[in-house]
């Protein structure tokens, strides 16, 4: 029985090569339509102002001979993984290697992650980049609170980042208040503003949410940039106090933290506790991300996610479940953001653009919605491999572009799409992506 | 009679735009006892099921719910989910809703939700971890393996629900139904799709869950071997009306419902209506 599709898949692979030869042919055309004027033509204002084209025919014919080999390619590779979701159970193989790697990837990727500073104590380019991945790290994760177990599709979570930073940026510059007290209220805060997005966007789902939600990540930015007295507008707030280790601050001063230790003065000792804040505060997420999954609030997301009307038929109130789900994954992103806002000492409108939103939700989808360790993971494809390719210049948009593309042939449901089960009689067996739901928004 | 009806329904009317699809409707559900509710194709039987259950709001009428402890809810004045949680009126529904991606066992759970949110202090307590928590999923996944032993799906409670067969589905979101405690069950077609032994197991099911745990049950089914043998009481609807009402021997005999429903013979229905008149 299930031996047959197999062998018709195989027996279709070799039979197929008309079609490979068409659908190449097909793209080559497409390509050659869209790139005649884009690459074939080269138009630019002559000295007197008049209109100078010459032609460049061998680089069109170039892109369009890569296209026609690309798409051949890419469909042979597409046959060799096979049909996507024709098959509902996650094979045993497969099954073994999850279960591998969730024993042991997730506690090693922890114990290197630990060990960073210590490996890399002297290369200051590598720590502020491990910082910058753990802060996406724990904005992914935050993230994946609504849109990979609510299963709401939040485009403004930017938002969130944004009033945690400027609550400490404005709390510490006014009042002097210490991080330790601003991170809270910071979070606080954060969910406050995640439960007022929450009420409008209560009825709406999927095109409707996403819209909505990016609308208010703009609101945001544009009430900063707009409101001067409170917030100093496009200059944003500078002089953001650094960091103390409980009250001892870590500088160069007499009261300073190496002075009291004994040792000699390094910057880098705050560069590496900025490392060891983030990395507590991500792992906070996780860990309570984690536990929340297995209480009934984090049940009920899931199965919000799943079917709302079912939900609503077993006594579950969906408002406030959707509304904790908002102010959950908000309150995680006004921590990263009072994060964000000690590290760099300096907070403007211009760090919390769409953009922001956009890489955020690409590692929750990448990373396979609902996943901790997948999230984990494309942040540190994301951020890190983008720093990667650095050396392509250029290219290296394009690079990471064809990087994405290609994942999300191979794994279109991300990284670590499977599904582990909350709680389990013998066996917690992981359930294939095909059966979850992406919810409907 | 023993006290009051569980459920009486009276006068009942909902309307869509122009279109009655329910006129004037009563009936009473028996406390303890199983109430089909059946009719043609598009009699209104599913629209009655969502007044019942919240989904609607009917356009007039009023239906009432009273609990053992002769307690009386009006459910034409709570809406959706507050019909499940207060009233505690369960219901599945004609197409099955499970949550697919999640297993068997996590699909009771979240029935269970309500239950688990107080134990779990509104998630506060629980997020520490404090026994009284623990206990309560422990009693918790207990209801859920018993509910998983009598739909005789034990083996099958790591799997996601989405991966079961049809008739398995089926029994899972009975089971669903159940564990959220409920004092009246709602089926919508709970045979549809079922082959004949699949049937026989249901309406075993059925009868366990009003004899054992004495929950009353109301469900509209086609299946008219299954009505037949389990129903205590059956109403007929047609085109938004009622129709007859009785026991199911009455309600067989009846030649308006011959006419409306179990006559598949024209010729025939007919005949039995002129030798009844």
């Amino acid at each position: 029985m299930t031996v047959t599709p197999h062998e018709t898949t195989k027996a279709s692979r070799t039979a197929d090569i008309p079609f490979l030869l068409k659908t190449a042919f097909i793209n080559a055309l497409i390509a050659l339509v869209l790139f005649s004027l884009m690459i074939g033509i080269r138009t630019e204002a002559g000295s007197d102002g008049q209109l100078t084209y010459w032609t460049r025919f061998g680089d069109l014919a170039s892109i369009v001979a890569a296209v026609f080999g690309g798409s051949i390619v890419i469909e042979l590779l597409r046959q060799w993984i096979g049909p996507t979701g024709a098959e509902k159970l996650v094979p045993p193989a497969v099954q073994s290697g999850i279960s591998f790697i969730g024993h042991y990837l997730a506690p090693a990727l922890l114990i290197f992650t630990l060990l960073v500073p210590v490996i890399f104590y002297n290369q200051r380019y590598i720590l502020d980049l491990a910082i910058l991945v753990l802060t996406y790290v724990m904005l992914g994760w935050g993230l994946n609170v609504v849109v990979g177990l609510a299963g709401l599709l939040d485009l403004g979570y930017v938002a969130f980042y944004a009033v945690g930073a400027y609550s400490y940026g404005l709390l510490a510059t006014s009042f002097g208040w210490s991080f330790w007290i601003c991170l809270p209220l910071a979070g606080i805060l954060a969910a406050f503003w995640g439960v007022l997005l929450g009420f409008p966007v209560l009825r709406l789902r999927g095109d409707y949410l996403a819209i909505v939600t990016l609308a208010f990540g703009e609101i945001i930015r544009l009430v900063i940039i707009n409101w001067q007295d409170l917030t100093g507008g496009p200059n944003g707030v500078s002089g953001i106090p650094r960091p103390t280790f409980f009250g001892i601050p870590l500088d160069n001063s007499d009261d300073g933290l190496a002075a009291k230790l004994g040792i000699e003065y390094s910057p880098t000792h705050r560069i590496v506790f900025l490392f060891y804040l983030i990395l507590a505060l991500a792992l906070l997420t996780n860990w309570v991300t984690i536990r929340l999954r297995r209480l009934p609030i984090g049940r009920a997301w899931e199965a919000l996610r799943e079917d709302e009307v079912a939900c609503r038929a077993l006594g579950i109130n969906t408002t406030t479940t959707k509304l904790t789900a908002f102010a959950t994954g908000a309150m995680f992103g006004g921590f990263a953001g009072a994060f964000f806002a000690t590290r760099q000492g300096f907070i403007s409108p211009e760090s919390f653009t769409f953009q922001e939103s956009a890489l955020v939700l690409a590692i929750v989808v990448l990373g396979g919605m609902g996943s901790q360790l997948g999230v984990a993971l494309a942040a540190l494809t994301m951020i890190g491999g983008f720093e990667l390719f650095r050396s392509l210049e250029n290219y290296r948009m394009l690079v990471f572009g064809m990087a994405m593309v290609l994942i999300m042939i191979w794994r279109p449901r991300g990284i670590i799409g499977h599904r582990a089960p909350t709680v389990y009689l013998t066996k917690a067996q992981a359930i294939s992506s095909d059966l979850v739901k992406e919810g409907h928004g | 009679m023993s006290g009051e009806p569980i459920l009486s329904v009276e006068q009942l009317t909902m309307r869509f735009g122009g279109i009655v699809a329910v006129q004037d409707l009563s009936f009473a559900a028996e406390r303890k006892k199983i109430t089909a509710l059946i009719g043609p194709n598009g009699a209104g039987k599913t629209t009655v099921f969502n007044c019942i259950t919240g989904f609607y709001k009917p356009s007039g009428g009023a239906i009432r719910l009273t609990h053992d402890d002769s307690r009386q809810i009006a459910l034409e004045r709570l809406n959706d989910f507050r019909i499940a949680k207060q009233a505690k009126v369960a219901r599945t529904f004609q197409n099955i809703r499970l949550f697919p991606g999640m297993t068997a066992l996590e699909n009771l759970m979240v029935a269970q939700h309500n239950a688990l949110m107080r134990a779990s202090g509104f998630t506060f307590l629980g997020l520490i971890g404090v026994p009284t928590y623990r206990d309560a999923e422990k009693q918790a996944i207990a209801l859920a393996t018993d509910w998983l032993k009598r739909i005789n799906l034990l083996d099958r409670a790591d799997d996601a629900a989405g991966n079961l067969a049809y008739g398995d589905q089926r029994r899972l979101e009975i089971a669903r139904a159940m564990c959220t405690g409920p004092a009246l069950l709602c089926l919508d077609e709970p045979a549809a799709g079922l082959n004949a032994r699949e049937s026989a197991a249901l309406s075993e099911l059925l009868l366990s869950i009003r004899n054992e745990l004495g929950t009353s049950i109301l469900l509209i089914e086609h299946d008219m071997s299954v009505v037949m043998e389990i129903s205590d009481h059956i109403v007929v609807m047609d085109h938004g009306v009622k129709i007859a009402e009785g026991s199911p021997r009455a309600v067989r005999d009846d030649p308006k419902v011959i006419a409306a429903y179990l006559g598949t013979d024209e010729e025939e229905a007919v005949a039995v209506m002129e030798s009844g008149s």
